[in-house]
């Protein structure tokens, strides 16, 4: 009975102590953002162009019967596109009762990051500006940028 | 018995709310016709009703002004305390107050307010009549309680549910007493059961048990403790059960209460636990029960109803789809079972769509305090009228409609209506008319706010534009009666001279106009000058599902609401002339402006073809002709919101998912140009 509490307890902690996040490339920069918001992942869905909004609103497009925003991050910060075509992904993130998805060059891999390993932003060199940005990781001799989407999205 | 109210408490805010509602309606009555008993009686029981749910709750503070209120209300019944208007002021103060902590409720989950002031006046009211009051209030004792000792409240232990209520009324008119009787079984007793039995038996000899706790089934299987409560209706004197109970052994009375029917509460909240007791009662009088039985209804979230009318919408989508692919193969029998399906599909949608209709008195109804408030703080005398209240619309449109309203009610009576001087100056009625009309035609619902007043001072507005630089001299002298008119719905825009609290900031009918379009509807207004102003608002049915009629720019689709279509045609490009810089073409002897769509939404490319088609819309009573390359066809579309990040953007009203699976846009016409 003891036993299983303190187990349980380790469990939680280390869960409190690290998230998960899904990698992926804009640019020549890899970036992260936290896997709970997560929705899905996709390839490149037919998109429907909106006209009359946001340069840096790539269109709209159905994901099960859902009307999904997609939003072009390169548009948004200027970022140049790399890599193939087919290697693009929609990422879709669900905050509370707003779905929205981001263009992405490729989406490398799903990693635990150690809460101690993210510094909070000071200076940060990336394209995206720092108010942006919730985080930095280093993760072996990788530097992985945690964005801040919700921010991204309220202006 | 402390449960946990929690997931009681939306359906205590939407009873509190429709309560609070009558009782401003009911207080208006009655301040009209003082001698009006049944508003009267009405307020007090919604006052009292909101007092025992709010108890319930544990919402102290509301079911403590209530209570003083409803002190103050049974001496204006009783007609120990004459209806004057301080002291229906008063209420109003209480039930504002009310409204206010029932706010405070539904957005911290807690209200909690000092009403020490309110409650102040009450009691003045009050013992202004202290003699008569006091005599009153013993009468209302006696009623309540013929008390043998014990502490516990049958308020908390029993739930009564209206039916039981209604039963409990009609026994009381039938001479029957009601008892509230908790019986404790001996510690060594062996066989609970029988004794509770034995308990039922006598009092059943001359009345009837309504309710007990724990349920008779488990006093039945001896799942109980050692005493029980139940509630009786007999014709015996309380005396007489105490003699007859005293009798069985092993048990012992803690008390005998005889009960007020009038302070029971319904709470249907607690149908469930007595469901298995209440078809007890009816055995004693089958046919006055039956007779009794309410309408049911059951209260449901908008959210299933919005996921039901998703599930429908998905239905009429696929079912469209099958008709694409019962056309093309041709095959008899699977025809037919499409034409089923899609009879079956049409009475489903307008099934689900009667669900969501709601009467649209749920608004109106807080209109006439509001008016009869702003009369009084402007100092004018007004008549208010509100035809067609129960016109239903979609339950979407009904949470969105009111503040418009109440700009347009507000403007009339503010700016519309003269004041009393001016009216019997012009040798009108002194007193000012408004109108609030809601009526169907067709597939929409119109709703009118009319004034009898000095109608629109369309000088007075031109100035102002000129004034404020929306328009230059030149064009102002070229402005019909009706576009000066329009000028009024421009952003920014007031024509009251003195700026009062009531209307005139510069947020005015733009912003009534901008939530109007925002439903899909239209707004429109008549004014004759010194005989009044009528503003008309346009709304659709629904606005969930629509027929479309769908057209095509270069390789993008998209879809026209049938609702603003008049008619198509196709044209070839010499039939286009220029006047002025602008596209127009001649269509049965008219000039019909023409704007190309795609030029409209920047479609990438450019129209390479000689015919096109021409589809013409209507916009504020103003056709307009707007170019696309193919028209593919009529639809039954299910509206689905573009969302929060891309809302509002002006000519799209939401999109659609295909058949085929593609997402496209349906276009506003009202904000498109």
């Amino acid at each position: 009975m003891e036993e299983t509490v303190n187990l349980y307890y380790q469990g939680s902690y280390s869960q409190d102590n690290e998230i998960q996040v899904v990698a992926f490339n804009l640019g020549k920069e890899e970036y992260a953002v936290d896997i709970l918001n997560v929705q899905d992942i996709n390839r490149l869905l037919d998109i429907t162009r909106v006209p009359r909004s946001e340069s840096y609103i790539e269109g709209i497009v159905n994901l099960r019967g859902n009307i999904i925003p997609i939003i072009n991050l390169h548009k948004r910060f200027n970022l140049q596109s790399e890599g193939n075509e087919e290697d693009k992904r929609i990422i879709v993130f669900q905050f509370n009762d707003l779905k929205v998805g981001i263009i992405v060059d490729e989406v490398s891999e799903v990693l635990h990051l150690k809460k101690e390993d993210i510094e909070e932003t000071g200076k940060v060199y990336s394209s995206i500006n720092a108010e942006h940005i919730k985080g930095i990781a280093k993760v072996n001799n990788r530097l992985l940028i945690l964005l801040d989407l919700l921010k991204i999205m309220e202006q | 018995m402390k449960m946990d109210m929690s997931q009681y408490l939306d359906v205590f805010l939407e009873e509190s709310k429709e309560h609070l509602g009558s009782l401003n309606q009911c207080l208006l009555e009655l301040e009209k016709d003082s001698g009006n008993i049944d508003a009267l009686n009405e307020i007090f029981r919604a006052a009292h009703t909101l007092k025992g749910m709010s108890s319930t709750m544990g919402f102290d503070d509301v079911a403590d002004l209530t209570h003083h209120m409803e002190n103050v209300l049974s001496d204006l019944k009783e007609g120990v305390l004459p209806v004057n208007s301080s002291v229906i002021d008063t209420i109003f103060q209480c039930f504002d107050r009310l409204q206010m902590i029932i706010d405070k409720i539904e957005v911290n989950g807690s209200g909690t307010m000092d009403n020490t002031d309110l409650i102040n006046i009450l009691e003045n009211i009050k013992t202004g009549n202290f003699e008569a009051a006091a005599t009153v209030e013993q009468e209302i004792s006696t009623l309540t309680s013929i008390s043998t000792g014990g502490d516990s409240s049958y308020q908390d232990s029993f739930a009564f549910n209206e039916y039981d209520i209604t039963v409990l009324k009609e026994a009381v008119s039938r001479n029957f007493k009601i008892y509230n009787i908790k019986v404790a079984i001996d510690q060594g007793c062996l066989m609970k059961s029988v004794r509770a039995f034995m308990v039922f038996k006598a009092v059943e000899e001359d009345g009837e048990v309504i309710k007990s706790l724990p349920s008779a089934q488990d006093l039945d299987e001896g799942k109980f403790k050692s005493n029980f409560e139940i509630f009786v209706i007999s014709t015996a004197t309380a005396q007489d059960l105490e003699k007859r109970l005293g009798n069985i052994s092993e048990t012992s009375i803690l008390y005998i209460q005889e009960i007020n029917v009038e302070s029971l509460n319904a709470q249907s909240n607690s149908r469930r636990n007595s469901d298995d007791n209440s078809s007890k009662p009816s055995s004693n009088n089958p046919d006055s029960s039956r007779s009794h039985k309410v309408k049911h209804t059951v209260r449901v979230d908008i959210d299933r109803l919005d996921n039901l009318m998703n599930l429908v919408g998905e239905l009429v989508m696929h079912k469209g789809r099958l008709e694409q692919i019962g056309f093309s193969n041709n095959i008899d029998e699977l025809n037919e079972t499409i034409e089923q399906i899609d009879r079956i599909s049409t009475d489903l949608q307008s099934v689900v769509m009667k669900v969501r209709m709601v009467p649209i008195e749920q608004v109106f109804n807080r209109f006439p305090r509001m008016v009869r408030d702003l009369a009084r703080d402007l100092n004018k005398e007004v008549e208010f009228l509100i035809e067609g209240r129960e016109t239903e619309l979609d339950r979407t449109v009904i949470d969105e409609i009111g503040d418009p309203l109440v700009h347009l009610l507000r403007n009339a009576i503010d700016h519309g209506l003269e004041s009393s001087q001016e009216r019997l100056r012009k040798g009108k009625l002194q007193k000012g008319t408004v109108i609030l009309r809601a009526r169907h035609e067709g597939n929409n619902v119109y709703i009118e706010v009319e004034d009898d007043g000095g109608g629109i001072d369309t000088d007075e507005i031109i100035t102002k534009a000129v004034d404020k630089g929306i328009l230059t001299t030149r064009e102002a002298e070229q402005l019909s009666r009706e576009e000066a008119i329009e000028l009024l719905f421009n952003p920014g825009f007031s024509t009251a001279n003195n700026i009062t609290d009531i209307s005139g900031r510069g947020v005015g009918l733009d912003v009534v106009k901008t939530k109007i379009e925002s439903l899909s509807g239209e707004i429109f207004v008549d004014s004759k000058p010194g005989q009044g102003t009528r503003f008309r608002i346009k709304l659709p049915l629904t606005l969930a599902i629509i027929q479309a009629l769908m057209v095509s720019v270069q390789d993008e689709i998209y879809a026209i609401p049938l609702s603003s279509v008049d008619e198509t045609t196709m044209i070839t490009t010499s039939d286009i002339k220029m006047v002025q810089n602008q596209e127009v073409i001649m269509l049965r002897g008219s000039v019909l402006p023409l704007y190309r769509l795609g030029d409209l939404l920047s479609v990438p490319g450019q129209s390479q073809v000689d015919d096109m088609y021409v589809v013409v819309v209507r916009k504020a009573e103003r056709q307009i002709g707007l170019v696309v390359d193919i028209l593919i066809g009529q639809q039954e579309i299910v509206i689905k919101s573009l969302g929060r990040l891309l809302g509002g953007i002006p000519g799209l009203a939401g999109a659609i998912v295909a058949g085929d699976g593609h997402v496209r846009l349906i276009l506003d016409i009202t904000t498109l140009f």
